[in-house]
């Protein structure tokens, strides 16, 4: 039964990861920028969870309110963070990952200045409450529900990329940038819808945050950097690899913590993350090309 | 006569004349200022030896490291137990594991109490630990973004072990309450001030290591790594060996700089050596100009200068300042303020009537 709870726990912080790494996937994966402030992004999120709730004050209506409004709020962050700085800089992806960092800081900062700096608590809806039994084991309601979203926002994507003309045309740019234009497609436009839905898709993940702890200035550095690994981990430009590397972080942390401890579980991840760079170099799921790089 | 000869190249001399520079105002320093300033600026001279150390690794070679706190922090933490064990006397037990731990001294810290294997340990360590991290990630050819993530998960590992083993690294507090430095009383200001000159000494050495590396076949091969790394490797180098090589001793330079930060701070914690402090190395570097020599130095040494001087005045200002620089400086100034010359004297001809 241990095993099976450890299981649990694992597929659970695994979501957790997930939804952070997903938007993470798309603006870096398929446009090579690293946005050190994604995590940020998702401290909107949760604070947009936080206003909603002060406003409407019903637990549950607010929760279904911030999901969209999450959306859209890291979004707006990712547009204007885009249309103003990153642009600029698509050429040179380490250098925006400085510029990020310094975006970062300032918006870590505003929220400490606006909602000050010790951490604030969203209430979980009623029907999040409690657990459900299952041959003898409690899984929280809000374990259940944050994977359930995160199978719902993979699903999504999957179905934008795939199926929809915005899908497409952001699949061309990723492909070959300059075919994608000749063939008529905006790739400035098609940039920021990418980075919108990126950046939103943070925005989401922050709200789902609120159910498992307080909200704090800070909780966006909590979970980039692991966010970061999943998607080294699972390699560039397609969702599945960021989704097994996601429940493979999520599950090694939750088993090496069982056996160790939690401090000693975080280094044991990241060697065995190494190790794996060993024999994948380009992380689990690789698109072939003949470029070098 | 050849020698003085040698020295004095055209292009040489500047570079002399810099680096004396530097050391008569270094060497001054202790006249003019405040034992309390000069305190401070023998920590600024520690951290700009890590800084130091990124400009041969990113300046030169390209090599994002986001995760320099954590040799700075080896070398801080290696050179505190030792300071903690001698404290504490032959077979003595540290104050803090008396509080927290068990009351024994682990066996790992007992190679520390000999002051030789001390010093030994504070290079050996992290370079071992830099030469298998990097040699894992180059030789597989793991590169650009994906070495700043990994490097940066390295701090965030570090960081989260030290505050999870408070036994045995004191955990968020940290080590501190240092009173001796290797038998001198570290409470005595003369003693203080032997701490600046020898700060201020390892710092110039640093810098003419760099500045000998940059100038030889290695510093060549570097800065042709970071601009065609293939190209490199199609000549017959091995890239690989080349960014090894920066990115341990840049490694080293953290770790010394860390080292001689601990009896000169009074204090070691994980707040130092995290994700914040590690990025933060990085921007001294940038706007100094990461690719210049003395850059990197003058600009951490501000940047460090700044940072005191306005959380004085505006606790949160700083933040802000610190976000608006990395913004500002990496957007729109990548060569940082080392740049702005060449511009300006670019740009001058163009303006005055040929």
């Amino acid at each position: 039964m241990d095993i099976i709870a450890q299981l649990f726990a694992g597929l659970s912080l695994g979501s957790v990861l997930l939804l952070a790494a997903l938007g993470l996937s798309l603006t870096f994966g398929q446009m090579g920028v690293i946005n050190m402030a994604h995590g940020e992004f998702m401290m909107a999120g949760a604070y947009t969870a936080f206003v909603i709730q002060g406003v409407v004050g019903d637990a549950g209506v607010s929760l279904l309110l911030a999901l969209p409004l999450g959306f859209v709020v890291g979004g707006l962050l990712g547009l204007l963070l885009e249309a103003t700085l990153i642009h600029r800089m698509y050429r040179r992806p380490l250098d925006t990952l400085l510029v990020t960092w310094g975006v970062a800081l300032v918006l870590q900062q505003v929220a400490r200045d606006v909602f000050g700096a010790p951490n604030v608590d969203v209430r979980a809806p009623a029907w999040l409450s409690g657990a459900v039994e299952i041959g003898g084991l409690a899984l929280p309601r809000t374990r259940l529900f944050i994977l359930a979203l995160a199978i719902v926002c993979v699903v999504a994507l999957a179905l934008a990329l795939r199926a929809t003309p915005l899908g497409r045309r952001i699949r061309a740019v990723v492909q070959n940038r300059d075919l994608a234009e000749a063939s008529g497609i905006s790739s400035r436009a098609t940039d920021r819808v990418t980075f919108f839905i990126g950046s939103g898709l943070a925005g989401i993940a922050g709200v789902t945050l609120t159910l498992l702890g307080s909200v704090g200035p800070t909780l966006g550095t909590n979970y980039i950097v692991d966010a970061f690994l999943v998607v080294v981990a699972g390699g560039i430009g397609q969702i599945k690899g960021t989704v097994i590397a996601a429940m493979a972080l999520g599950l090694m942390q939750a088993f090496f913590e069982y056996s160790t401890t939690a401090s000693v579980a975080k280094v044991l991840v990241f060697v065995a993350i190494v190790a794996f760079l060993q024999l994948r170099p380009q992380g689990l799921v690789s698109v072939r090309t003949r470029s070098l790089a | 006569m050849t020698v003085l000869t040698t020295l004095l190249r055209p292009g040489r001399t500047r570079t002399l004349a810099a680096f004396g520079l530097a050391a008569v105002l270094l060497l001054l320093a202790p006249l003019v200022l405040s034992p309390f300033r000069l305190d401070l600026l023998a920590k600024f001279l520690c951290l700009a030896m890590v800084a130091v150390g990124i400009g041969l690794a990113w300046g030169r070679g390209g090599l994002l490291t986001l995760g320099q706190g954590v040799y700075f922090g080896l070398g801080a933490y290696l050179m505190a137990m030792h300071l903690k064990l001698a404290d504490a006397g032959p077979g003595g037990v540290p104050d803090f594991m008396l509080l927290y731990g068990t009351g024994q001294v682990p066996g790992w810290w007992e190679p520390l109490r000999s002051p030789v294997s001390a010093i030994l340990l504070i290079l050996v360590v992290p370079a071992a630990l830099a030469a298998l991290l990097g040699w894992a990630v180059f030789t597989r050819r793991v590169r650009g973004a994906y070495f700043a993530i990994l490097s940066q998960a390295l701090a965030a590992a570090f960081a989260i072990l030290l505050i999870g083993q408070q036994q045995t690294t004191g955990g968020t507090n940290g080590l501190n309450g240092f009173r001796a430095f290797f038998g001198y009383d570290l409470a005595d200001p003369v003693n203080k001030q032997m701490l600046y000159l020898i700060a201020a000494a390892v710092l110039l050495l640093m810098v003419a290591i760099v500045r000998q590396l940059t100038v030889s076949r290695f510093g060549e091969l570097l800065v042709a790594v970071r601009d065609q790394e293939d190209r490199v490797r199609f000549l017959g180098y091995d890239p690989a060996a080349v960014k090894v090589v920066a990115y341990v001793v840049a490694a080293v330079m953290a770790a010394v700089g860390g080292a001689l930060f601990v009896p000169i701070a009074g204090i070691v914690s994980p707040a130092d050596v995290g994700v914040v402090p590690s990025i933060g190395f990085l921007i001294g570097v940038a706007i100094g100009g990461r690719a210049t020599l003395l850059g990197p130095v003058l600009g951490s040494i501000a940047v460090s200068w700044a940072q005191t001087s306005i959380s004085e005045q505006f606790p949160s200002g700083w933040i802000y300042f610190q976000g608006a620089l990395f913004i500002l400086v990496i957007a729109f100034l990548p060569g940082g303020l080392a740049s702005v010359a060449g511009k300006l004297r670019r740009r001058a001809p163009e303006g005055s009537p040929a």
